[in-house]
């Protein structure tokens, strides 16, 4: 019972964590249609430029100037980056944001240098929040999944509640129409790409602390957010959201499974033991191939994802 | 500028070239990732090898001949590697050096003992300054292969022999990479453990994949279910910082015994959930040194800045022998210089070094090491990267206390 609830927190705290990653980027996809690359970058700059921030002014400051930063550039990117490759069709956008992700690396290479840099979580987040059973809950994990709600939140509401957001969900199925009424919808696509990049950058600055912030961080959550994205269902939030919790839980609890299909045929009677070492994989050692098997799997099966709107 | 003075300039720099190619050179090629993801360690590696090359060279060098490192990046693949071995030995260069990775190690000495059975007369010596897979020195030995870091068995042997004397230690738990190296740990770890301590139950076998996970709350839990109170592991970089620290978070009460601790950017990110509880073994003990030794440090950190670390001192080891063996052998050259170099004796930075003759496995002292704050040890060196903390001698072991037998049987040219 302990262990079950404890790796069901822990479940909850990394799909949340993914969200965080994700939302940015799944808002940006359903309202531009653009498979934005860079968006474990713009995840990188946030935990960097908190770095930097925060060894000035302290962590609080940065906390809202690092993402407002990140969605500076996230909006200069789009104004005179991807507006102009926009023309070219998809495959430009896809192209522009690829390198724009091997650029954004090395100008961090450049300027922080090659190794982790010392960010860390501040005092007042230090500690333990709770403790179930023996095990802790740290204070900092606590408000990850704060933000991480209050992201979801302010986003719906945002987009469902506000004039701006019905602008934008407008300007977005219909721009012609739109514009027609006398809306600039090249600003509110701006809007929407900086938005995402802040949202990434806060992501960073939260993330970057927990973990460890050196020029590698961006490639290693680089493929998952877009296996959240396509799960959930492109261009759903909430689908986003649910698609986070379910790869979390999956993989925390299947790193606890110690049982390989060697051990199951024991179970029925057969021996295996000489079996071929495929067979002595644990279920645990494929954790981290399992939210890729969940994408492939509702590919085929369901390729609007658990809750997306549109069929591509 | 006009052109009579132009021509004097040309002269000048021709007759510069000129001279530079007469006063003989000896070339390393140092082939080891200088981008992507093990980045920043090639690079360290290569500022460290570059440092004791200077300081040899002030001295004299080898037999006269100054040492001239070229960086040559791996990628980290040992197919690109091969290439790279190939251009140097184009370019003339006799010496190579790498070490991060034993499967690009292994790649090298493969290739490196077929060049050097079709070209004895242009033989090419292989410097591993940090592959650690012990089959390098038992049954894949190579005359042309020397390894100037200790092999992860003679690590486990010194840390296992170490934790013998712990009676604390009841249960353990393995949690290793998911590649060569880590399998091969958490084997010997375990037959270690079963032998010297029979007592001691292992709780727990974990493999991870290697550098892709961001959160080890799963596997501390599943830790802290077996209820060990000691952790092994052959983690390096960001998967042993973050598995620290998910311990700390969670409140797991057990020791971390470790190889790479004290690797570049890893005390950074280790930070305070890291003191008291995380242990290393490593041939590094900057607050141990004798005076010279320190000397050496001060002058490094006086070029590169307070908070770096001249870690490797595996090159300081590789040049000092080489230079003892190329002025015993009178030449530089390589074919020369393996013969001289086996068995040789030195007082290394730490004490006493010797290159075993019969697998060409450097024995020298190692130690195991806490991680502490620098204040409450009164350390005079900290740990690279930060300041308020560093490694304080639990033991130190003397070469002959980390040898271990060998079943090499080496082929001589």
């Amino acid at each position: 019972m302990e262990f079950f609830l404890i790796s069901l927190l822990n479940g909850v705290t990394y799909g949340l964590l993914l969200f965080m990653l994700s939302s940015g980027l799944t808002l940006i996809f359903s309202m531009m249609g653009i498979l934005n690359f860079a968006h474990a970058s713009f995840y990188m700059l946030g935990a960097y430029f908190a770095y930097q921030i925060s060894a000035y002014v302290g962590f609080w400051p940065a906390l809202i100037v690092a993402p407002l930063t990140v969605g500076v550039i996230g909006a200069l990117v789009e104004r005179y980056g991807l507006r102009r490759a926009h023309h070219y069709g998809h495959v430009a956008e896809l192209l522009f944001t690829f390198g724009l992700a091997f650029l954004i690396e090395e100008i961090v290479h450049l300027i922080w240098g090659k190794a982790a840099v010392d960010y860390r979580v501040p005092g007042s987040l230090e500690g333990t929040l709770f403790t179930l059973f023996s095990t802790s809950f740290p204070i900092y994990k606590g408000f990850m999944m704060l933000v991480s709600v209050g992201m979801l939140l302010a986003l719906y509401g945002l987009l469902t509640r506000t004039r701006i957001g019905l602008i934008i969900q407008a300007a977005l199925s219909r721009p012609d129409m739109v514009e027609a009424l006398g809306h600039n919808v090249p600003r509110i696509f701006m809007l929407v790409f900086g938005g995402g990049a802040a949202l990434a950058g806060l992501a960073g600055v939260i993330g970057g602390n927990a973990f460890v912030t050196e020029p590698g961080m961006a490639a290693a959550v680089g493929s998952i957010v877009f296996v959240v994205v396509v799960v959930g269902g492109l261009g759903s939030l909430a689908g986003a959201f649910v698609a986070s919790l379910l790869i979390g839980i999956i993989q925390t609890f299947a790193v606890a499974i110690d049982f390989s299909v060697t051990d199951m045929a024991a179970a029925l009677g057969i021996d295996l033991a000489g079996g071929s070492n495929l067979a002595r994989l644990s279920i645990s050692q494929l954790a981290p191939v399992l939210p890729y098997l969940l994408m492939v799997a509702i590919l085929i099966f369901r390729p609007r994802g658990l809750m997306g709107a549109r069929e591509s | 500028m006009s052109d009579k003075k132009m021509h004097k300039w040309v002269l000048a720099g021709c007759l510069m070239a000129a001279v530079t190619t007469a006063a003989a050179q000896v070339k390393i090629a140092y082939i080891d990732p200088l981008s992507g993801l093990m980045a920043a360690t090639g690079e360290h590696g290569l500022k460290d090898l570059q440092f004791a090359a200077e300081r040899l060279n002030a001295r004299g060098g080898l037999n006269g001949q100054k040492i001239e490192i070229v960086p040559m990046d791996n990628k980290l693949s040992p197919q690109e590697s091969l290439t790279l071995l190939n251009r140097a030995i184009d370019q003339g260069i006799r010496y190579i050096t790498q070490g991060n990775g034993s499967s690009v190690a292994a790649a090298l000495i493969d290739a490196i003992n077929k060049h050097n059975a079709r070209n004895p007369d242009k033989a090419v010596l292989f410097i591993n300054y940090a592959a650690v897979d012990p089959d390098f020195t038992n049954s894949k030995c190579s005359f042309w292969h020397f390894r100037f870091d200790a092999n992860s068995d003679m690590k486990l042997e010194a840390l296992t022999n170490y934790m013998t004397k712990e009676k604390g230690i009841k249960k353990v738990y393995l949690i290793n990479q998911d590649y060569s190296f880590g399998h091969q740990v958490a084997r010997t770890a375990r037959n270690m453990i079963n032998k010297k301590r029979p007592d001691v139950e292992i709780v727990g076998d974990d493999l991870h994949p290697l550098a892709r996970v961001k959160d080890f709350s799963p596997y501390i839990t599943k830790i802290k279910a077996s209820g060990a109170d000691t952790v092994i592991t052959g983690n390096w970089g960001s998967d042993l910082a973050l598995l620290v620290r998910a311990a700390k978070d969670a409140g797991l009460d057990a020791n971390f015994y470790t190889f790479y601790a004290g690797v570049i950017g890893t005390p950074t990110a280790l930070g305070e959930a890291g003191v008291d509880r995380v242990f290393a073994v490593s041939y590094y003990g900057p607050n141990s040194a004798p005076a010279r030794t320190q000397k050496y440090i001060d002058d490094y950190k006086k070029k590169y800045g307070a908070t770096e670390d001249p870690y490797t001192f595996s090159f300081v080891n590789a040049l000092e022998l080489l230079s003892a063996a190329a002025a015993k052998a009178k030449s530089t050259d390589p074919a020369k210089v393996a013969k001289a170099m086996e068995g040789l004796r030195l007082d290394g930075p730490f004490g006493e070094i010797t290159m075993r003759e019969a697998d060409h496995q450097l024995i020298q002292p190692l130690f195991i090491q806490r991680f502490v704050r620098t204040a409450d040890a009164k350390l005079k060196y900290p740990a690279q990267g930060t300041t308020e903390y560093g490694f304080k001698e639990e033991v130190k072991l003397d070469g002959a206390h980390t040898s271990q037998p060998t079943n090499c049987q080496m082929q001589r040219p």
